[in-house]
């Protein structure tokens, strides 16, 4: 009886030490950058420090910058292109940003925010789920710069920053309409919001532009970065006939399963060739280091104001990534033209006649739809095969 | 491609992790030990298989360290509840916990990093003109095939060797089965050990198969589901295989429905997987009210020999 004691006391204690090990690893938001007291107390210094003698013009102390980031920079997508931003940023003006990757949309990214503005001047909140929590911690810290990526909600001391890539979708639907054989394409929306809306009907305008009986069948997964959500998103749309997929989703699952069934697909955010070469179409891509540049340093000089900035294709925020390999040339040829005049900020995406699923006319001849409107659009084009869901 | 034909494919698609788990979960509580560490073990398999073939880029190293990984932990887990008699509930949900912890602060630095390459796939030419059958087998992959393998050899096994025999009269009576001479200990952590590398394989098979890129919890539950299909299964192999497709066929179902537009929220059809496994066990137990589980009779009971109980 002894000795069976004696084995669960062992036992137990085994348990505890594991138990304690994983809580130890398993706190989700894991700060890559480690923006604990100690870390970032010295990382920021380093970062005033080094610019003074690196640049002449750094005289004025350089702003403490934090990122908070959705995913990994690793995903291929949203949050490495934001990383590619932070990297430029810091190449520019000679300074050292901290981050904080793989942080959920819930309570936990206010505290993470919160975290970050005790010690830094700038916090970029990176993805839509933000929002609110970076509102809270505005109000908070009225001294230090709030920017949220996609969001329309604004204070003094919080600003707002996105990009017509609406434009870039609209060139994907082109190149998509003229590369389906069976007339339909699928898309695979992260969330029905406006964001995800307005760029799956500017695709749709965009294929119909070239092929006016193309179908597009969209699915839900409610996830912006969950590869194995999306691949069977994806994949269900190929079961229903979809041969041209696009995904507004942060990973390139949707590309992979197309490669796998021979059709072709785009992403999002980024360049996504590089994951199936041979099925790669084409889709919008992300340029935010001037952004950040450019914010970073108006804050330093002190003429910094709160605003709502939208990037578009014609100030280079917004780019299409290079058609695939297995697009024809005479397809390339027709989205280049277009491309030209989206640079030059010529392209109407929601010109009229546009009609919605019912067939109600939204936008009449002639007439074109006001951003405003485009921001916050909860309807979907003529063509499209799917629901919003209330 | 037909509606069946869909639907088959994406059971055996998704499926095959559930599965290759079940089957090792069903070898491990056969034994008389309660096995619910599969969640840890799965993500533990997974993230093992990704750091190897990262790193190495060898597909058999992956599949090799993922054994090596998982023999380790189900060793640990053999220790406390065989040796050290502990309470295997907790024993199994502390490896859940912690599989899912370590396994995302291994995972880090890989995290959302696309594998390159994938297992390889059994082209069989001469089905893949074949209506229905074609389609299904034609390019399946050696780990699809090697479930099906596992299948008929664990049923086997079971059910018609004299190890299986000893295998079964561990699990249901241990103290008999001593008596009879059969190591009971010995067996017990060979088959704590061999279903841990099964359960750990799921994982690498979910990364390598299913969805070639690491994120934390990517299982999502499915260890948990595979602890339920053992108890679906009733501890049987063969019906393991078809519970395992029947969850295979609801994890993809959700966006099915939202393709022949219902009205039914995504967010409601996002749960039908976790649904459908209360409503199941709740249908079994009231049906199998009268009669025995099917669960070896000894499950949960620690065995010393020549202890009173």
């Amino acid at each position: 009886m002894k000795r069976n004691a004696k084995g669960w006391t062992w036992s137990l204690s085994l348990i505890v030490v594991l138990t304690v090990i994983l809580t130890a690893c398993g706190s989700k938001p894991e700060p890559s950058a480690s923006p604990s007291a100690s870390a970032s107390g010295t990382a920021p210094a380093s970062g005033s420090s080094d610019p003074a003698s690196a640049s002449a013009s750094a005289e004025k102390k350089m702003p403490r910058v934090a990122f908070v980031y959705i995913g990994p920079p690793g995903d291929g997508g949203w949050t490495f292109e934001h990383d590619k931003g932070r990297k430029y940023m810091e190449e520019k003006l000679g300074i050292k940003a901290d981050t904080v990757e793989n942080v959920p949309e819930s309570a936990d990214a206010e505290r993470v925010i919160t975290e970050l503005a005790r010690n830094h001047d700038v916090v970029f909140t990176t993805s839509f789920g933000y929002m609110d929590q970076t509102l809270n911690v505005a109000k908070k810290f009225p001294n230090v710069k709030f920017l949220h990526t996609a969001g329309y909600k604004t204070d003094d001391n919080m600003g707002t920053y996105f990009g017509k890539n609406f434009e870039a979708s609209y060139l994907t639907g082109i190149a998509a309409g003229k590369m389906t054989k069976k007339n339909v394409l699928g898309y695979v929306g992260a969330f029905p919001i406006p964001e995800v809306i307005y760029n799956l009907n500017a695709f749709t305008l965009g294929a119909q532009s070239v092929n006016p009986n193309v179908k597009v069948k969209v699915v839900w997964s409610n996830t912006w970065f969950d590869p194995t959500v999306e691949r069977q998103a994806a994949v269900s749309l190929l079961d229903q006939g979809a041969d041209v997929l696009l995904a507004y989703q942060d990973s390139p699952a949707t590309i992979q399963a197309a490669a796998e069934r021979g059709a072709m697909a785009g992403g999002n955010d980024s360049d996504m060739s590089r994951f199936a070469p041979d099925a790669y179409l084409t889709n919008p891509v992300w340029n935010w280091g001037p952004y950040y540049a450019k914010t970073v340093q108006a804050v330093a000089d002190g003429t910094w104001k709160s605003e709502q900035y939208l990037g578009s294709m014609a100030d280079g925020m917004v780019d299409l990534a290079p058609l695939g390999k297995n697009v024809p040339e005479d397809v390339k040829a027709l989205v280049e033209e277009k491309k030209k005049e989206a640079k030059e900020g010529m392209l109407k995406v929601f010109a009229g006649p546009i009609k919605d699923q019912s067939g109600e006319v939204k936008v009449e001849a002639g007439k074109e739809l006001p951003i405003e409107q485009i921001l916050e659009m909860n309807w979907l084009v003529h063509g499209v095969e799917g629901t919003i869901p209330k | 491609m037909d509606l069946f034909t869909q639907l088959v494919m994406a059971a055996v698609s998704s499926g095959t992790p559930l599965l290759i788990a079940t089957l090792g979960g069903i070898l491990i509580e056969r034994s008389g030990i309660i096995q619910l560490g599969a969640e840890g073990l799965m993500l533990m398999g997974a993230v093992t298989a990704c750091l190897t073939y990262l790193h190495t880029g060898s597909l058999a190293l992956a599949l090799l360290a993922v054994f090596g990984v998982s023999a380790l932990l189900g060793l640990i887990h053999g220790v406390m509840t065989v040796s050290l008699r502990a309470n295997q509930i907790v024993s199994g949900l502390a490896m859940t916990l912690f599989g899912t912890g370590f396994s995302a602060y291994l995972g880090k630095p890989v995290s959302g990093m696309p594998i390159p390459g994938s297992v390889p796939k059994l082209e069989l030419t001469f089905l893949q003109d074949v209506p229905v059958l074609g389609p299904i087998f034609g390019r399946l992959d050696l780990l699809t095939w090697f479930s099906f393998f596992l299948v008929i050899a664990m049923h086997l096994f079971i059910h018609r060797t004299s190890a299986g025999l000893h295998l079964r009269a561990i699990g249901d009576n241990p103290a008999t089965a001593d008596v009879m001479g059969i190591r009971v200990q010995w067996t017990r952590y060979a088959c704590i050990v061999i279903g841990s590398m099964l359960i750990g394989l799921a994982g690498a098979d979910l990364l390598l198969v299913f969805s070639p890129t690491w994120i934390e919890g990517m299982t999502a539950g499915r260890g948990w589901i595979a602890v339920a299909l053992i108890i679906f299964a009733r501890w049987n192999p063969v019906r393991a295989l078809l519970c395992a497709y029947f969850f295979g066929v609801l994890d993809t179902l959700g966006f099915r429905i939202q393709l022949v537009g219902s009205e039914v929220p995504s967010y409601f059809l996002k749960m039908i997987p976790y649904v459908v496994t209360i409503l199941v066990l709740m249908f079994l137990g009231w049906r199998n009210r009268n009669q025995p589980s099917g669960a070896p009779e000894s499950l949960g009971v620690p065995y010393l020999r020549e202890q009173r109980f």
